[in-house]
């Protein structure tokens, strides 16, 4: 259990890192906080031959605000952002989900980006930002784009990301006032990967459910402002329609009734939020 | 900085237990192994190695993680605290660790070092931690032995004395 040989690289600046990642192709990864990076590096499931350590670059250690969004640099710890002033006013979701991820331990080391890169499907980061509509900023050596987050997560800890690519900031739609917001989880332990979690919103449009730990990736759902009698249907057709497996820790049909048990809790508590 | 090369030592620098420590390292090298087999502080353990189990639990610049998560590389410039840095001589217990001792907060001991490290960063910023926020903090490491329960009373015990002393010192 220990990580195979690799170079290491602290850059000074952006372009030095975006430099060698290009130049690494394949081989090269960025290291942030480490939390979901280094168990990898210790099972040598990940056998990078070049670490680029971006947490002394400054300019992607800020959490800023502009207009209707809250953009999270790649160099931002998750207790940075759980203990950010304006945390409950702005993201309200994320205030519920943060005691879930991982642990008090491993959120003073991981950044809110490092999440998102690694995208675990039962993750929360992953589902609060699909859930939200939230961004990606990626940077590369040459380029630059923003991919919506439903867009960014392909697979099972599979993502958009290109060679040489790295996530530069992460973007969470501001909560308005009048939008109400819900979290759910199940796993084995508190603090563990979540069997199933469940985020909602409401708001005038309707309500928004990101469902996490039953596809190969987060998933959310659109549905129209519904009735008392309407849930259990909208829910139950959303349970079918993800690709849920068995595994190790929980069965196929227990995914799908934790779906619908949590996803009914959270669209309820969403609504009666908002109202 | 220039890139480091996979096949040799590096320096690092920081600050352990109040110290400054220099050493070389290789890249690879995890924060448990620089501090157990180099610099020879076995205090902190080792056990799953991949940041389940809370045995390795140190403090870096103020909060608790997990050495088997960090590189060494990662700590150049940090303050790394270890349960030596607890006791304040060799023939006293610091009140946590006295009142693991008198509440059988411990059995064989192995997964005391993270423990103590997690609830000693808990108590100073959260000294009337209670019940709920112990167990919160207590959720990133498992016991084999105790049940936990004793865990808990042996800190809510030390909050109590923690805060009696901060009277007494004001």
């Amino acid at each position: 259990m220990k990580p195979a040989s690799f170079d290491f690289l602290c850059p000074d600046t952006l372009e030095e890192a975006l430099a060698a990642l290009s130049q690494g192709g394949p081989e090269a990864r960025v290291i942030a906080g480490g939390q979901s990076l280094v168990p990898m590096l210790n099972m040598r499931l990940a056998r990078p031959a070049l670490l680029v350590d971006i947490m002394r670059l400054e300019a992607l250690r800020r959490i800023e605000t502009s207009g209707d969004e809250i953009s999270v640099g790649a160099g931002v710890r998750q207790a940075e952002l759980e203990t950010w002033t304006s945390l409950g006013r702005d993201l309200p979701l994320l205030a519920a989900v943060f005691p879930w991820i991982g642990h008090v331990q491993t959120r003073s080391r991981g950044t809110v980006c490092g999440s998102i890169a690694h995208a675990d499907p039962s993750a929360e980061l992953p589902l609060s930002l699909v859930t939200l509509g939230g961004w990606v900023s990626l940077r590369g050596h040459k380029q630059k784009r923003r991919v919506k987050a439903d867009d960014f997560f392909i697979g099972m800890m599979a993502t958009d990301l290109a060679e040489g690519e790295m996530i530069e900031a992460v973007h969470f739609p501001r909560a308005r006032p009048g939008s109400g917001y819900a979290f759910r989880e199940v796993g084995r332990r508190h603090g563990d990967f979540a069997i199933v979690a469940c985020a909602a919103v409401a708001d005038e449009r309707g309500l928004r459910l990101g469902i996490a730990g039953v596809d190969d990736r987060p998933r959310v759902f659109s549905l129209p402002p519904l009735d008392d009698s309407q849930f259990d249907d909208a829910i139950n057709d959303i349970a079918w329609s993800l690709n849920a497996r068995d595994d190790f820790h929980a069965s196929a049909r227990y995914r799908r009734d934790l779906v619908r048990s949590l996803g009914r809790e959270t669209l309820k508590e969403a609504s009666r939020c908002r109202a | 900085m220039p890139r480091m090369n996979a096949t040799r030592r590096h320096p690092v620098n920081f600050t352990l237990n109040g110290r400054a420590v220099s050493v070389e390292v290789e890249n690879r090298m995890l924060l448990s192994d620089l501090l157990r087999h180099e610099i020879g502080l076995t205090g902190t353990h080792v056990g799953c190695e991949h940041g389940v189990c809370g045995a390795c639990t140190v403090q870096i610049d103020g909060r608790p993680a997990r050495a088997c998560l960090t590189l060494a590389q990662q700590v150049r410039g940090s303050d790394v605290r270890t349960v030596e840095a607890l006791s304040p001589n060799p023939a006293e217990l610091s009140p946590l660790q006295a009142a693991f001792r008198r509440h059988h907060g411990l059995q064989c001991g192995f997964c005391t070092p993270g423990i103590l490290m997690s609830l000693d960063t808990l108590l100073r910023e959260t000294p009337d931690a209670d019940r709920d926020e112990i167990r919160e903090h207590l959720s990133g490491h498992l016991c084999r032995c105790t049940g936990y329960a004793s865990i808990i009373e042996a800190a809510l015990a030390a909050a109590d004395e923690l805060r009696k002393e901060e009277k007494t010192n004001a």
